[in-house]
């Protein structure tokens, strides 16, 4: 069998679809609600993405380059697991009762839910671990080089593959719903296969080297003892130094957080890795001081890195190498899987959201959709935002100290979290600036020490580095403030140092929020029994439960259901107690009102004692957003209803006033017939009486007449007003002369009644000849003539018209001499019935003037009163045509 | 009974019209005049009441739609004034029921709707006058 680059390639695609099947399997499992393959053991064996390529590969290098010290990055995460038990299992406990998705989470939550503080470890965890994904890419990618030889440009380009491939399984296993415990239980078991491979891999390499290259145990000891490598090099400083920040790794570094926090299904599962995970470690150094050892003798000149691809291969076993490269393969994967998935956990919880939420809460409070979608879908662009940003640095860095260093240099960055996170545990003064000026005072130290000498000649000039800034010596980062040494040491004991010390400083001199100060006692004090809800009752609560539940079903229905529980459980009288049953059940009741993202939110956080998420939260807000927006319906509803009754009332109003106007018409028609028929009556049997002399018959009889005459007029108007309201007036137009109409007018105006009126007039003018209906024009001048005739009260009344002809139509202006009428009285001459004025003016039915306005709006013009012209003045308006087809259409 | 002789308790009494309506006026004069009454005319609404102090008549027969003042508004100031007591027949052409109402209720004596007969309107006022 000869190993090509194409056999790998596909050798690596199966193994992947492998891990996909796998990944599918436990999915499934997972949802059919199975009890999974979770356990102690998967659980122990997912820890194991502490072991990277650079583990798995380096590792042997770095005994090949620096003897034992390689161990160091195996002992640290040891002692913490066996020496730092107590607060281990603290950290485990609080991320499970407080439903922490990150590391981020975890400090932002702890520090009165700051979202400064999520950002602030969501950025330092993407600075410190993108390079160290471009690592894996860029281990992976070597190795693969190791088999394809010389054209090793192919395989540089898989990397972006790869990258692609690992981008596509986080997506798919890690994005696939929203949980709100965030669990992976596809993921998690393909790492588990995982770490079985890269440890069978390691342990078979070794094994060939011990057996099949030195012959037997006894040679390889031999061997070792002579060699430089199983020297102890470096002096006690950099061996706590290294311990201390591989041990910080094992909590700090956002892929163990998630892990051994986030994924945690059990906290007794602790209990197994605390010393299975130890042996794990063992096992994978075991035969790391034999290769690399045999790797110096037998390939000296070669890259120690890839001996264990090296050796297996020069010893032509090519299966083997096959394996040793499916574990180098496995532990970059589960490295980028993870990495990638905590750290877009971390982005999309806290700066996309947050900002989605902020650009919506300012366009409108009516939130709608599905902000679990918006949350998926931030999640799944963050893990190809990351991995996209990891291969960008393994494309610019590649090859260069920047990418082979960076394993130790991002230990020591994310280890800043470290002064922040034991205090979230363990002390509750700490306070939220503490934490920021503890955390961005070491970020920065160790970015200015550490990240930065890496781009040294790159992209940063070498001479600020040889000089410090400024030329201010003290702060160059080989020598900052003057320290000496290991550098590694002096990064890590000034930026650690100043970040505990401004952490305890700082807190010291703020005071917390109301919120960090209810968050802290859920971090610090936790109880010792972890919160269950495997069926064991727990005390307190049901109080709360009662208190809540009242709030939203109202007191008399959740009294009854806490009774009947009470009941059931065989303690009427009491509370019941807060066993799983009652919760379940209680969450089910409360969702039917609350929603139940809200219900679970509730419960959870009364009764089971458990907090209260990010997910939690936002399922709630979504809730919230239907149910105002079901609100905001109601409302438009409501205020369509209001309009509606609005508009009835009115319309009521109308109709009312109408009927009241027609009423008052009513009266005004009866009083005004009554009136004439009063003195007709009265006089009729006066003279039926007899007796009287010949003047007064006469009189009498003149009496009757006039006012017969005045009935007469009277229903006259009333028909013709009907008319005219009505818009059934057919019009007889012609042609005439302004002149005839106003001469006829003016006759029959004057002949009837005994007047000294003299009318003044501009015959000229009025020869203007115009299409109208001359009787209904004549009408109105009679009405407006004999108005004057009638109340004209000047000595010698005279009556002026003059006529006007303009473009747009005809001007009539009717004035006389006499007092006028009152402004008051203007704005109601028109109006039927409005008869003003003088007691001893005698009959005059108030329709003369409303029936010249209907006139003249049926002849398409108009007539007003013209104030300030001294005596009482009219305006008549005129079309040179009244159009033939006017639809004479009430107004 | 126009042709009632004027006894002993229909007496030479006066009576105040407050009437607009010329002809009306003129009719009403002519008819209790005949009746021995002494009738005094008034016009005007605004100064009725004036005038009901001036004359201090019997009898008042009062129109409703009077110029200035209605007579509703004239009957209400007359049984606050001097000569709250007397008694007040009111006329209306209106012939709506609400008048009516709205007469009584402010203290009218008596009601009358217009066209009336002049018998009937003799027989109110010496009725009125009697009491």
């Amino acid at each position: 069998m000869t190993l090509t680059p194409n056999l790998l390639v596909g050798v690596c695609l199966a193994y992947v679809a492998a891990l996909f099947a796998i990944a599918f399997y436990a999915e499934g499992r997972a949802r059919r609600g199975r009890p999974g393959l979770r356990g102690p053991l998967i659980y122990t064996l997912s820890l194991s993405v502490y072991c990277t390529a650079w583990t798995f590969y380096g590792a042997v290098g770095y005994a090949a380059r620096s003897g034992l010290e390689f161990m160091t990055i195996y002992l640290g995460p040891t002692l913490v697991l066996i020496g730092w038990w107590t607060l281990l299992r603290k950290l485990v406990r609080v991320g499970r009762a407080e439903r922490v998705t990150s590391i981020a989470d975890m400090i932002s939550s702890r520090f009165g839910k700051s979202a400064a503080l999520g950002v602030i470890v969501t950025l330092l965890a993407l600075v410190g671990t993108t390079p160290y994904i471009a690592l894996q890419l860029q281990s992976v990618t070597a190795s693969l080089a190791v088999f394809a030889g010389p054209e090793a440009t192919e395989a540089r380009s898989g990397a972006l593959w790869i990258a692609a491939g690992l981008a596509l399984f986080t997506i798919l296993f890690g994005t696939r719903r929203l949980d709100v415990d965030e669990r992976h239980e596809g993921i998690v078991s393909a790492i588990a296969v995982e770490a079985v491979v890269k440890l069978v891999a390691l342990l078979a390499v070794g094994a060939y080297v011990v057996w099949g290259l030195n012959g037997g145990a006894r040679a390889a000891l031999e061997a070792i003892r002579v060699s430089p490598v199983a020297d102890w090099t470096g002096g006690p400083g950099r061996w706590a130094g290294l311990i201390l920040v591989s041990g910080a790794a094992i909590v700090c570094l956002p892929r163990m957080f998630h892990v051994l926090v986030v994924e945690a299904p059990e906290e007794r599962d602790l209990a197994t890795a605390s010393w299975a995970f130890p042996l794990y470690l063992l096992a994978m150094c075991l035969f790391v001081v034999p290769i690399a050892v045999t790797g110096l003798r037998m390939l000296p000149g070669t890259n120690p890195d890839l001996f264990v691809l090296t050796l297996p291969l020069a010893g032509e076993r090519e299966g083997l190498a096959m394996l040793a490269f499916l574990g180098g393969f496995s532990s970059a994967t589960s490295m980028v899987i993870v990495a990638a998935l905590a750290l877009a956990t971390m982005l999309s919880n806290h700066v996309v959201m947050p900002a989605w939420f902020a650009l919506r809460g300012a366009g409108g409070a009516t939130i709608s959709g599905d902000v679990r979608a918006v949350a998926l879908t931030a999640r799944r662009l963050a893990i190809v935002a990351v991995l996209g940003l990891a291969w960008l640095y393994y494309r610019t860095t590649g090859g260069t100290a920047a990418l082979a260093s960076i394993g130790l240099i991002a230990f020591v960055g994310l280890a800043q979290v470290l002064p922040a996170l034991v205090a979230a545990l363990t002390w509750k003064g700490a306070t939220r600036a503490g934490a920021a000026a503890g955390i961005l005072s070491g970020f920065a130290i160790w970015a200015w020490v550490m990240l930065v000498p890496v781009f040294a000649g790159s992209l940063v000039p070498a001479g600020l580095l040889a000089q410090g800034p400024f030329g201010v010596g003290w702060l160059r980062p080989e020598a900052m403030f003057g320290l000496a040494g290991d550098p590694l040491v002096v990064a890590l004991m000034l930026s650690l140092g100043l970040n505990a010390t401004l952490l305890c400083l700082v807190s010291l001199l703020t005071r917390p929020t109301p919120m960090e100060m209810l968050q802290a006692p859920r971090f610090v004090d936790l109880p010792v029994a972890a919160p269950s809800r495997d069926g064991r009752a727990v005390g307190p609560g049901a109080q709360e439960l009662l208190v809540a539940t009242q709030r939203i079903l109202g007191a008399d229905e959740a009294q009854a259901l806490f009774a009947a529980e009470a009941r059931s459980q065989g303690r009427p009288g009491e509370l019941p107690a807060t066993t799983p049953a009652l919760l379940d059940r209680l969450e089910r009741r409360l969702a039917g009102s609350v929603g139940a993202a809200t219900a679970h939110a509730m419960i959870s956080g009364l009764g089971g004692g458990q907090a209260v998420g990010v997910e939690d939260l936002i399922a709630v807000a979504d809730e919230t957003a239907q149910v105002l927006e079901t609100s905001a319906r109601l409302e438009a509803r409501t205020e369509e209803l209001r309009r509606t009754t609005a508009e009835l009332r009115e319309a009521n109003a109308a109709l009312t006033r109408l009927g009241r106007q027609k009423d008052a018409f009513l009266g005004q028609v009866s009083h005004e017939l009554r009136t004439p028929m009063t003195s007709i009556r009265a006089f009729s049997e006066i003279l039926r009486e007899g007796g009287h002399s010949e003047a007064d018959r006469a009189r009498f009889a003149g009496i009757i007449l006039d006012e017969s005459r005045r009935l007469t007029r009277l229903l006259d108007d009333l028909l013709d007003i009907g008319v005219l309201e009505s818009g059934q007036v057919e019009l007889a137009l012609e042609e005439v002369t302004l002149a005839s109409v106003i001469d006829r007018a003016v006759t029959a105006a004057t002949s009837q009644v005994d007047t000294r009126l003299t009318v003044t007039r501009d015959p000229a003018a009025e020869g203007v000849a115009l299409v109208t209906d001359p009787d209904r024009l004549a009408q109105v001048f009679i009405n407006l003539v004999a108005n004057a005739a009638k109340y004209c009260d000047a000595p010698a009344p005279d009556l002026t018209i003059r006529t006007a002809t303009r473009p747009d139509g005809i001007v009539v202006d009717l004035i006389d001499n006499g007092s006028g009428i009152a402004p008051a009285d203007r704005a109601v001459i028109f109006q039927k019935f409005a008869r003003l004025g003088d007691p001893t003016a005698a009959g005059g039915a108030g329709l003369g003037l409303a029936i010249c306005r209907e006139v003249m709006g049926r002849l398409g013009g108009s007539i007003d009163y013209l104030a300030g012209q001294g005596g009482a003045a009219f305006r008549l308006r005129l079309p040179h045509a009244t159009p033939a087809a006017t639809e004479l259409a009430a107004e | 009974m126009t042709d009632a002789p004027s006894g002993p308790e229909a007496g030479p009494g006066r009576v105040l019209l407050i009437e607009d309506e010329e002809n009306i006026a003129t009719a009403i004069r002519f008819v209790l005049g005949r009746a021995g009454w002494h009738v005094a005319a008034h016009h005007d609404g605004t100064t009725a009441p004036a005038a009901v102090a001036r004359h201090a008549p019997d009898v008042v027969v009062l129109d409703v739609m009077l110029p200035g003042r209605s007579g509703f508004d004239v009957l209400q100031e007359v049984r606050r004034g001097p000569h709250a007591d007397v008694p007040v027949l009111m006329l209306t052409a209106k012939g709506q029921a609400k008048d009516r109402d709205r007469a009584m209720a402010l203290g009218a004596t008596r009601f009358m709707t217009k066209p009336f007969s002049n018998a009937e309107l003799a027989e109110a006022v010496r009725d009125l006058a009697g009491r």
